[in-house]
């Protein structure tokens, strides 16, 4: 690594600057974790890498587009699209020219819960790289005319997606099971609505919610702590201690055991059925996820992948997954499947649903998940950037600075009887919300609810 | 995630399209190693110790390019049917197999060839790879999977394209774009020849292009060329070579005709326009042309301070998004994309008429030369993160070798951009940017019978 101290030199700290806590090592010697405190007290989870000289940071403030006020749909949004059209005394093409010439990428993104962000850039550009993410993050523009162009452009994006039957999907189930809880709001905000964004409200999210109490970091790449300490401090010291959070209400599901039809022109329909899920922070996560891989997240072998795509050609792919937000947690699975294929799938689906819960898994079918998903971990650590945004989720999500030793055994001592027991704990069948988008037998599908696709888009692009 | 360019994705990636560099010390992109053993197998390897880990590729070096006439989608129906069963092990799924070594696997198919890649534990390569090897001989095709799989690949099909009037678009610009070359006919294939693919087909497909002497491995992980040829010999070394036809592709006749392409779908809200003009790829031109279209298409719609975002968006606001990007990593011709979200207030005529007016200044006043350096800054700069990764750089290198291109070209990318002029840049610019040259795309809503109001 080539760092010297003249390229830091924005910086004032003291020499010792950042401490290194503990580390934790996973087997096989894949990565070394270190927990990295900055002079002001700033903590970030670090994995040097020095075979490339690239840096990747992750970074991620708890509060989300949940933190959007109401009318004001599509802040937190808006927001991740400003922070790099300008920043401290340069304004947007100056600092997208600065970016583009380094070949700094620079990114944000905002989700339920949180606002995350990242940052790659080369060694040899690392001073300039981090100099410009703490002018985004502490001294955002917001000019008129960077907030006029990037909400035309969000609008523009708003127009592509609504016709999308992913989208249509997640918005006809958002308003069924989660009716008006903030997370069934429309997370980019609507035409309606972005227009009512400005300087204030946009810089009023930012400062509720960009602080150092609700903050976490991961880096890797060609660093050493002591100088991520003080790019920690130069980056993130100057944030206030503590954010000002909106609460987001506890949530139970609604509408378990309907169907719901979106009506869309097209060769296939989108079908997801989706029912409650289970905790992340729940012990028998582990065993759901071995559950999980079996049943179909696992692609060839899952038991899905095997009725509907291999032995009956239905479609091109099923999945299965567990999903979480802070405060609701789904089972669901989800496949694109021609009209007339949708009637078989949902009866195969259930159909599996209810064995596995009746009779779990074989041992043959534990082993092989538990030797794949122990097996595959350590694949992920393949760049720095997805380095980086591990150790971001493992801190997001609270699984541990242990998380990554952990793990491997936890999910290797799952025992098939586990698996039974979660299975039939967690799979409900009855309680499956099915949502299909496209134009399936309506007879066969026998839909408790049909949403015209114009009312959906029209609502969602209405400008009142 | 904000993404200027998000308005579309065509087609398959930009092989080295970003990539990087250092300043003023422009560097080689990878240092390779490689062999070839007496079947003819070429192999490279590119060493990588972040993590324990290997991502192993055989590259066959025929696609969808090569399909016999009224046979569209059989390269890539067998890419699907390699997943089942061999003679050794008829009951074998592939993906299960190597789940069960704690891996991922997957393959594509692109017109020029036919990539499987695993990615697992370095000690686990030796078992992928005869694995593997095992599927290039002896494959055994199954007549009833052989129907269920079609099934899926026209499922697959209604998925990517049928389903998405972007893609369709797509599809469309390219039948219309390549009047000879078989670059117009979909990978995936046409639907009505795709329903009567058949086991024949995919056993003479298979028999005769599927040969070491017709493949490539890369290697990228952790691992040496020195520790990883005598387990390749292993896997691979007894497979004899075969003759394999030579690649015929019809070449495409000059165009004099000025071509737009309209879609129109009733799921369409949001507008698009794009164009693409027919270029170099890497391997089609010992010249530097490919070089100097990599550059002049950053120069001109890169980034969001490029000219083109600069006046469509930025200055006029026509346009909610607006760029232009090269496509040089097919074997016989490359293609250099421009495209534009038109704003809520503008039809597409006169967001065309704009492009029309922004190129021809390019045109006539060339690119600024402190642009030119700026972007080769910045491609050379990119580069590095092509490093950064096992996948990544394995993809790059099968590519470009399975359409022809040589390791030194491969590694020395970053030194030939650097040498790029202005004046390179605007030669191909005025060779390429012409109106005859460049077909037109406008995806619409149902309402919209024509592109002015």
């Amino acid at each position: 690594m080539s760092t010297t101290a003249s390229r830091w030199a924005w910086l004032i700290a003291p020499l010792l600057a950042a401490v290194l806590l503990f580390a934790s090592v996973l087997p096989a010697r894949a990565v070394e974790i270190q927990r990295i405190v900055s002079p002001m007290g700033i903590e970030a989870w670090l994995v040097e890498v020095d075979e490339v000289p690239v840096i990747s940071m992750s970074f991620g403030f708890r509060g989300g587009t949940t933190q959007d006020e109401p009318g004001h749909e599509g802040t937190a949004f808006l927001t991740s699209y400003l922070l790099d059209e300008g920043a401290g005394d340069r304004d947007s093409q100056t600092f997208q020219g600065l970016l583009a010439d380094a070949a700094v990428e620079l990114r944000f993104r905002a989700g339920y819960d949180t606002f995350t962000g990242s940052m790659r850039t080369t060694v040899g550009n690392a001073d300039l790289a981090f100099e410009l993410l703490a002018d985004a993050l502490n001294q955002p523009r917001f000019d008129q005319d960077a907030i006029d162009r990037m909400r035309a452009a969000l609008t523009s994006e708003i127009r592509r997606r609504v016709a999308n039957p992913g989208w249509l999907s997640t918005r006809a189930y958002y308003d069924l099971a989660l009716g008006d809880h903030p997370y069934s709001r429309s997370s980019r905000g609507t035409p309606a609505t972005l227009p009512t964004i400005d300087r204030a409200v946009l810089q009023s999210f930012v400062d509720r919610t960009f602080a150092k109490d609700n903050l976490v970091i991961g880096v890797a790449g060609s660093i050493d702590a002591e100088t991520l300490g003080q790019v920690l401090d130069h980056v993130f010291g100057g944030l206030p201690d503590q954010s000002t959070l909106r609460e987001v209400p506890e949530l139970s599901l609604a509408g378990a055991g309907q169907t719901i039809l979106v009506e869309r022109e097209g060769p296939q329909s989108t079908l997801t059925m989706t029912q409650h899920g289970i905790e992340r922070s729940d012990p028998d996560i582990y065993a759901a996820s071995v559950m999980n891989y079996i049943l179909g997240g696992g692609s060839f072998g899952s038991r899905l992948t095997d009725e509907v795509r291999v032995n009956r050609g239905l479609t091109y792919g099923i999945s299965t997954g567990l999903s979480h937000l802070r405060q609701a947690d789904f089972y669901g699975v989800d496949s694109d499947l021609s009209n007339e294929n949708v009637a078989e799938a949902i009866e195969v689906i259930r159909q599996q649903w209810r064995s596995m819960a009746e009779d779990g898994p074989t041992q043959m079918e534990v082993d092989d998940a538990i030797t794949y998903l122990t097996g595959s971990f350590p694949l992920q650590f393949s760049s720095t950037e997805n380095v980086a945004r591990i150790l971001l989720a493992m801190q997001l999500y609270d699984l541990g600075f242990d998380y990554l030793d952990l793990y491997t055994n936890r999910i290797s001592s799952v025992t098939r009887e586990d698996v039974a027991r979660v299975a039939g704990e967690l799979l409900d069948e009855p309680a499956l919300t099915t949502v299909v988008v496209g134009s399936p037998d309506v007879e066969a599908l026998a839909p408790d609810t049909i949403i015209p696709y114009d009312s959906l888009v029209n609502r969602e692009l209405a400008i009142n | 995630m904000k993404n200027f360019g998000a308005a579309m994705v065509l087609g398959t990636g930009l092989l080295l399209s970003v990539p990087t560099a250092a300043s003023d010390d422009v560097q080689r992109l990878f240092d390779l190693d490689s062999f070839t053993l007496d079947n003819g197998l070429e192999v490279v390897v590119i060493e990588n110790h972040t993590a324990p880990i290997v991502t192993h590729m055989i590259w066959y070096r025929v696609g969808a390019a090569d399909e016999p006439p009224g046979q569209s989608g059989i390269a890539h129906f067998l890419e699907h049917m390699m997943f089942k069963g061999t003679t050794t092990d008829p009951d074998r799924d592939f993906s299960e197999e190597i789940s069960r070594q704690g891996g991922n696997d997957n393959a594509f198919t692109s017109w020029d060839y036919t990539a499987y890649h695993q990615t697992v534990a370095v000690e686990r390569l030796p078992i992928v790879m005869a694995l593997e090897a095992d599927r290039m001989r002896n494959l055994a095709l199954d007549p009833a999977e052989v129907l269920t799989e079609r099934d899926v690949i026209i499922e697959e099909r209604r998925q990517r394209t049928d389903s998405s009037p972007s893609a369709r678009l797509g599809e469309q610009m390219a039948a219309a774009r390549y009047r000879n070359h078989p670059y117009g006919i979909p990978i995936i294939g046409w639907e009505h020849e795709m329903e009567t693919l058949s086991i024949e087909q995919l056993a003479d497909f298979y028999d005769t292009w599927y040969a070491p002497n017709n493949a490539i491995v890369v290697i990228s992980g952790d691992i040496t060329a020195e520790e990883a040829r005598p387990l390749v010999e292993a896997a691979y070394g007894d497979i004899e070579a075969r003759p394999v036809p030579e690649r015929v592709r019809p070449s495409e006749p000059p165009v004099d005709a000025v071509t737009t392409i309209s879609l129109s779908d009733p799921t369409v809200n949001q507008p698009q326009w794009r164009r693409i003009y027919r270029v170099p790829s890497y391997s089609s031109t010992d010249s530097n042309e490919p070089y100097a279209l990599q550059v002049m298409a950053e120069v001109l719609g890169g980034t969001t301070t490029s000219p083109l975002y600069r006046s469509l968006v930025l200055e006029q606001q026509l346009a909610t998004s607006a760029g232009a990007f090269y496509s040089g990593d097919n074997r016989d011709y490359g293609r250099l994309f421009l495209f534009a979200s038109p704003a809520p207030e503008t039809d597409l005529a006169t967001l065309e008429q704009a492009l029309d007016d922004l190129v021809a200044e390019f045109l006539s006043e060339g690119p600024d030369p402190d642009d030119v350096a700026a972007a080769k800054r910045r491609l050379t700069t990119a580069a590095t993160y092509a490093r950064d990764g096992f996948f990544e750089p394995a993809r790059i290198v099968g590519a470009a070798l399975s359409n022809g291109e040589s390791l030194e070209a491969i590694e020395e990318w970053p030194l030939r951009i650097a040498a790029v002029t202005a004046e390179e840049t605007l030669d191909v610019a005025i060779g390429y940017l012409r109106p005859e040259n460049g077909l037109t795309g406008y995806l619409l809503p149902e309402s919209v019978s024509e592109i002015a109001q």
